[in-house]
């Protein structure tokens, strides 16, 4: 593995972005660190922003560890993960349009049919619908990984619902409210007008049906969902009902809300279930979670659902191989961010050598997420690794294996005082009559030391993460 | 609005109510344990509090000796008795939770507040639990409450919900509170007037935080009929069934300004208002306390009802 890339300290010299932290850190002592961890503590809970976890015991609502030190990037890093940010959700949505329509890039031989149509997250019942601009994944979540002064990856894309953005906002909050001098020393890019240019975003692909102001709405599964406080922080910063299957119903070509005054025509639908939960006259006839009919309200052009039932069969681990071609493909430029080296067991070739490194790799289910059901090679012990070996062998289409990168590491408050510990980032590309991206986004830290897992589920934190002005 | 969020915001409104109604029942019981029975040793009202809210029969089931600490264990923080303190709050809690777009933040800062407060109390070693200091804190928060949503709430249907919630559970728990008195506290007719007869009307006005109220009003000795005209038909007295009615009506009025339609929970309301106005206390006694108690909150539930077959159920008449 090679050496981690410290964001902060380069040879034993701080760099330039992060000097005043440092000063900061420095000037900060013990007890007013504890005082302002326990703060940040009592205003998450405060505020209420917890997430659900059940059925594990203990206390249904958590917090997500908050980290106070920031992540940083310099405005010229930025621009660079800017750019390479939009071109990845263009050719992305560009990818969706492609395969719901005439699959030119199957045409042409650049990715292979089956992996689309045997996709689970391939919907049939939108094959030749055309949303409108044509735009199939809304919100899209990047996730990247740094390794070097100039080399990020790509580990990979949310097509569907990407969560976690309210920690963004949130944690941004927060450090504005307790160290308001930072803020004052450094020039950082605000990241606060994500929920408007989110509102705008979704009101821009409001059916052409709508020929008033659209009424957008946030679709959850309920309070009882992990995410439910992120929908009502959405909802509340856009200014948009929150609404659940059961406020919904489909009459007429239209969907409807109930409201104190009767109903009320809903325009666009940011949904927050999964596609097989939209509608059970559609997919899954025990979903309580749905609303009947709405897809063939979606598909005659009385509702947008953003994003649109079937957007998944551009992000699972089996397709992001083929991201990069896809850019080229669609929209004749080289791809500005890399993905990661990556072996599909689906070939036997790639297989073989899968499975005489596993020390080595990092193997991951083709539709798994959060971090579970996936192996870390080199922090498993031979017994993990053999009975890895075995599900591979079994199901070989199932996996992808990657080299196991070598994360970059920054400053984080641990028990001792401050250390490094290996982060990733979800910036969220918004897609709409536009495409939006607030300079900012969700870092996630891995709160062990060496450990390379920041999933929240996992023992992960989160930072504030800066974006510094030119 | 959603009525889905309708009916979150008023049940949550329902629940806070009820959380102070409790509170100041265990309040009224602890002072009453300190005074000297006639009899002999100290008097215990515990039951008769227990069962000012229906919950005898409950607390039978679970605990054997009346005594104050089971009372206050059944009625502050046991979590299987509806009515308790520490459900009240976790319920309007989570109605508040679901719906926390529809709240502004100092509300929702002071629901979420007292529900780790209350958490707090849990997890702290009872022997230095003060009944008073957890029945203090319970009305505070409750005031706190009442405060954020009077101050910061937009006057907006929500508001109204909210507003209608309290006024219907209100209504509710005074008709309630007098009829326990009237109907079950009172061992038997003959009892009427006596002192001991004095004393419980005493305690019924403490329990209503009424006692000042009464003292300022109406002077002189406590009467039944005084404190009926106090509790059923006094302008003045914010929890009387008339004020409680009276602002139901201003909610539902509201209402239907608000989105320029006519509704039957209107209607309901404004009949049962007319009819109270009117009365007096003679009319009350003749028709016996009792029966009007009963017939009221008869009526109180029609206006519920109403209001959820217009706004609540998404379906509208």
């Amino acid at each position: 593995m090679a050496e981690t890339f410290n964001e902060m300290v380069d040879q034993g010299h701080v760099r330039e972005a992060y000097r005043n932290l440092e000063k900061w850190q420095n000037d900060m002592p013990a007890d007013l660190r504890a005082m302002k961890q326990n703060e940040a503590e009592a205003l998450f809970r405060r505020v209420g922003i917890t997430f659900a976890v059940y059925g594990e015991g203990g206390d249904p609502e958590r917090l997500i560890p908050f980290d106070m030190f920031p992540r940083v990037f310099t405005a010229s890093e930025w621009r660079k993960l800017d750019r390479g940010i939009r071109q990845r959700a263009a050719a992305l949505n560009a990818f969706l349009a492609d395969v719901y329509d005439q699959r030119e890039i199957v045409r042409a031989g650049r990715v292979p049919e089956h992996l689309i149509t045997h996709n689970e997250a391939f919907e049939k019942a939108v094959v030749g619908f055309r949303p409108p601009r044509n735009v199939w994944s809304h919100i899209v979540g990047i996730d990247l990984v740094r390794t070097g002064p100039d080399q990020f990856y790509v580990l990979e894309d949310n097509c569907r619902t990407p969560s976690g953005v309210s920690y963004m906002l949130q944690n941004r909050e927060i450090m504005m409210r307790m160290f308001p001098n930072l803020f004052v020393e450094n020039r950082i890019a605000p990241v606060d007008n994500y929920a408007d240019t989110l509102r705008k975003t979704l009101a821009s692909v409001a059916p052409q049906k709508c020929d008033r102001d659209p009424t957008v709405v946030i679709l959850t599964p309920g309070q009882f969902n992990s995410a439910y406080y992120e929908h009502s922080f959405l909802a509340d910063l856009m200014g948009v009902e929150l609404v659940e299957g059961q406020d919904l119903f489909v009459e007429g070509d239209f969907c409807w809300m109930r409201t104190t005054e009767g109903p009320k025509k809903v325009d666009v639908i940011y949904r927050r279930i999964d596609d097989a939960f939209i509608d059970p006259l559609c997919f899954r006839p025990d979903s309580m979670l749905g609303v009947p009919g709405l897809m063939n309200v979606y598909r005659s052009g009385g509702v947008t659902i953003c994003s649109a039932p079937g957007a998944g069969v551009a992000d699972d681990k089996a397709i992001y191989t083929f991201v990069p071609e896809m850019i080229r493909f669609y929209l004749g430029e080289a791809p500005i961010l890399e993905n990661v080296p990556t072996w599909q067991c689906a070939k036997a070739d790639e297989c073989k050598y899968v499975l005489e490194n596993l020390s080595e790799l990092v193997v991951k289910e083709v539709h798994g997420s959060g971090g579970y059901g996936m192996l870390v090679g080199p922090k498993a012990d031979k017994a993990t690794i053999e009975a890895f070996r075995a599900k591979i062998e079994e199901r070989p289409w199932n996996y992808i294996a990657q080299p196991t990168l070598a994360l970059s590491a920054c400053p984080t408050f641990v028990e001792e005082g401050v250390a490094p510990r290996h982060v990733d980032l979800r910036p969220y590309c918004l897609v709409g009559e536009k495409i939006e991206l607030v300079p900012g986004g969700l870092t996630r830290v891995a709160l062990k030391e060496g450990s390379l897992v920041v999933n929240s589920s996992q023992g992960g934190g989160v930072k504030d993460t800066w974006v510094l002005a030119e | 609005m959603l009525s889905r969020t309708a009916s979150h915001l008023y049940w949550m409104a329902r629940y806070l109510e009820r959380a102070e109604t409790t509170a100041r029942l265990l309040q009224m019981g602890g002072r009453n344990a300190l005074l000297p029975d006639i009899g002999g040793g100290y008097r215990n009202d515990w039951e008769a509090v227990l069962q000012a809210l229906g919950q005898l029969e409950a607390f039978r089931e679970k605990y054997s000796d009346p005594n104050q600490r089971n009372v206050e264990t059944f009625l502050f923080f046991d979590s299987s008795n509806p009515a308790s303190v520490m459900s009240c709050i976790a319920n309007a809690r989570e109605n508040a939770r679901v719906v926390r777009t529809a709240l502004t933040s100092q509300v929702w800062d002071a629901i979420n507040t007292s529900f780790q407060e209350m958490q707090e109390f849990h997890r702290t070693e009872r022997s230095k639990l003060l009944l008073n200091d957890m029945t203090d804190w319970a009305l505070r928060a409750g005031a706190l409450i009442r405060g954020a949503i009077s101050g910061t709430q937009l006057r907006d249907d929500g508001y109204r919900f909210i507003g209608l919630g309290y006024t219907v559970e209100r209504a509710d728990n005074t008709a309630r509170l007098l009829d326990v008195k009237y109907y079950v506290l009172l061992p038997s007719l003959s009892y009427v007037g006596s002192a001991l007869d004095q004393t419980q009307w005493a305690t019924l006005l403490r329990s209503m935080q009424a006692h000042r109220a009464f003292v300022w009003s109406y002077k002189g000795e406590i009467t039944a009929a005084k404190i009926a005209d106090l509790l059923i038909l006094n302008r003045q007295f914010p929890r009387s069934l008339l004020s409680a009615t009276q602002e139901s009506v201003d909610h539902l009025e509201a209402l239907s300004r608000g989105y320029k339609q006519p509704s039957r929970a209107a209607t309901v309301a404004r009949g049962l208002l007319g009819e109270i106005a009117e009365l007096s206390v003679e009319d009350i006694f003749d028709e016996g306390l009792h029966q009007f108690l009963l017939r009221f909150m008869r009526r109180n539930d029609q206006i519920a009802a109403a209001v959820q077959a217009t706004y609540l159920s998404g379906v509208p008449e």
